[in-house]
Formats: structure tokens, sequence, C-alpha cells
């Protein structure tokens, strides 16, 4: 009897489309890419800054228009996924014990919910305004 | 008791005459309380001797029952056909080559599994006659949960990187280097760290998370993983801070 193993080949380029929880992990990684788009516009903004009031405004108007206002949309939908998805995952990295007990993950998803809606509130009240 | 029908799907392949494999369907009568091995069973005892497929103990503890059924990692044998369609797709688990049938060759999985030295490395080796190496309950409570892992691969079926990237050592062999590493009786952290913390280790992983998704006895792989990635940073800085250090 010979032994004649067959392999069955993943497909290299459209794996993820094989399972939903493949296609939410694409979604949470492609999250950062929308957010890397946003700081360069953020970074263009400052140097816009930096040339003069004429060229800021310019900036301004661009980043108000239909494109830059949907493109803002989907930075924002997908900076909130992303967070989501990450602060979901942080008691998997981050586990921690009170003496013996083990703290319930929920506890710990929502410490940084809490975190981050306090450093978010302080960042607004000391710039924002 | 009631009694319905079922169709299966089942994928087959005899190595000796298909070039490739290829779906055979059997339709089973089966009860409420009947789980996919049952109508598995009942296929090779009434239906057709030749099919082949592992099983042993049928109550989610031996791991030998591993298949893909409607495309969804499981164990067989924890698998009610009442949560169901009239019919369901039964394939050997995914990326696995395939023996026969059901049947995979897990040659690759074994080799992983014992690079990483899953078994206590003691300080020093102790006679049996000298007794346990013991441990208290909030010792054992740090990794006790690794200690389930059945080595059924449904993580390895579930896991894209380890479809897409041979070398990787995958989950279950991680989770259970990461049980031994944190084992207060164990020191062979350092001596796993070359398999374990290399690129073909925790840095392949990129955290789908599908493998504690699939897995049958709530392992959790994924946090396995992430908890060694954060180590052995925590290691690669503290050789530089302090190059005296050796574990």
């Amino acid at each position: 009897m010979s032994r004649r193993p067959y392999i069955r080949e993943p497909s290299k380029t459209g794996w993820w489309l094989a399972q939903p929880r493949y296609i939410r992990y694409m979604m949470r990684e492609i999250s950062a890419v929308f957010i890397g788009i946003y700081i360069v516009v953020l970074i263009v903004g400052l140097w816009q800054l930096s040339r003069g009031e004429a060229a800021y405004i310019k900036f301004l108007a661009t980043a108000e228009g239909p494109a830059g206002l949907t493109f803002a949309v989907f930075a924002m939908l997908f900076a909130i996924y992303h967070t989501y998805t990450w602060f979901q995952v942080t008691p998997k990295a981050m586990p921690l014990t009170l003496g013996s007990k083990r703290i319930p993950g929920a506890f710990i998803i929502a410490a940084h919910w809490f975190g981050f809606v306090l450093v978010s509130t302080a960042l607004w009240l000391l710039v924002g305004s | 008791m009631s009694e319905r029908v079922i169709e299966l799907d089942i994928l087959r392949y005899d190595p000796e005459q298909d070039e490739a494999p290829h779906f055979q369907t059997y339709t089973v009568p089966y009860r409420d309380d009947w789980v996919v091995l049952d109508a598995i069973n009942y296929v090779k005892d009434e239906l057709d001797c030749t099919l082949s497929y592992r099983w042993s103990c049928h109550m989610a503890v031996c791991g030998s029952c591993g298949m893909i059924v409607n495309g969804e990692p499981v164990l067989a044998c924890h698998a009610f056909l009442r949560d169901y369609p009239q019919k369901i797709r039964i394939e050997p688990l995914q990326n696995f080559p395939v023996e026969r049938d059901l049947v995979v060759v897990m040659d690759d999985f074994m080799d992983k599994l014992s690079s990483v030295k899953p078994y206590l490395v003691a300080r020093e080796e102790k006679d049996v006659d000298d007794g346990e190496y013991l441990q208290t309950p909030a010792e054992l409570a740090q990794f006790k949960q690794y200690t389930a892992c059945i080595n059924c691969l449904l993580c390895y079926s579930a896991c894209p990187q380890y479809a897409l990237t041979e070398s990787f050592v995958g989950p279950a062999a991680l989770a259970l280097a990461h049980r031994y590493n944190l084992d207060s009786r164990d020191v062979g952290r350092s001596v796993r760290e070359d398999v374990v913390a290399s690129n073909s280790g925790i840095w392949e992983c990129s955290f789908v998370g599908a493998c504690s998704e699939v897995c049958p006895k709530t392992v959790d792989p994924a946090a396995a993983i992430q908890q060694t990635k954060i180590a052995s940073t925590g290691d690669y800085f503290l050789k530089f801070l302090m190059p005296w250090k050796r574990q």
C-alpha cells in the first residue's frame, strides 16, 4: 500500500474571504491604514499652518470639502472599529490578577474605555475649545 | 424519540485510486441527541465500510475527531446534528495533507510540538522516590487553562497564518510552551526561547484570534502567544539594560 497524501493548497490572495472572522481581522488591520492617512493629513495641516494664514485657510477649505469630509467620516468609523477591536482583545494580551483572583476581562476592557474617554475629554478641555 | 434524516457530503480521497478528493453523499437517519461523529459511525457501520476517519473517546477528550463541518473546524463528537441544516459538508482538517478520506497527516504538528519541549524542565531532576515537585494552588492557577489542550489541531486548521506560512510553529505548540514557561516548577524558558521567540514562532502570529475562537477546550492559544510576545519583548530590552542578567 502506497502513501500519497493530497495537499489542498489555500488561496494565497482570497483566503480572507473564506470566513467572516478572517474578514473582521482584515477590517481591523486595514483600519490602521485609514488612521495612518488621517495622521498624514494632520501633519500636512500643521505644515500649512507653519506657512501662514492664507495657506492654512486653503488647507481647511480642502479638508472641509466633500472629499475631505467623506474621508473624515470613513477615518472616524475605522478609528472607532480599530479602537473597539483592539480594546476587546486587551484581556488576552494583558491578563491581570488581584491576589490569586483573575480580574474579569470585561473590567479590563471597561478600564481601557474609561482611560480613552478621560484622555479625550482632558484634551478637548485643554485645546478643543 | 423522533427520527429525522440528514444528508452528509463527505470528502473522499483514496490515494490508490483518486487523483484528487471528491465529495460523496450519504443519507443518514438520526436522533436529536446524535453528534456528527454518530452520523459518520452510522455511515461506516451501515452504508460504506471503506470510509476512513479518526475517533476514540466520543467525549471531547482524546482530540482525534477534528474535522471541518460546514466550513468550521470542530470536534465531530462535540457538534450536534440538530444544530445544522438538513445537508452538511464534512471535510478533513484544513492546512494538513490528506492521508485518506477524513484522515490527515499530523507529522508537521508533531515535529513542531516536540521542538518547544512541552514537558517539565526541572532545576534538578528528582528521583521518583524523592516525591513530587510541589506547587501551590495559586501557582497552578497561573497556567491551568493551558493544560487543557488536547492536540486536536482545530486551531491549526483555523489559523490562516499557518496556512500561508508552513514554518509557523503554530497555536497549540506555542500555547503549550507558554504553559510550561508559566509553571513554577519549570526552568526551561530560555531553552524554549530559540524556537518560541524565533521568526517562525510567536512573531509569525498576526493575532487573527481564530485559534481561540475554534478551541473546544477554551485554551485560548491567541492569549498565550500575545503574552509570550510581551515577555519576549521584555527579555530583549532587559538584555541591553542588564546584560549580566541571564535566565
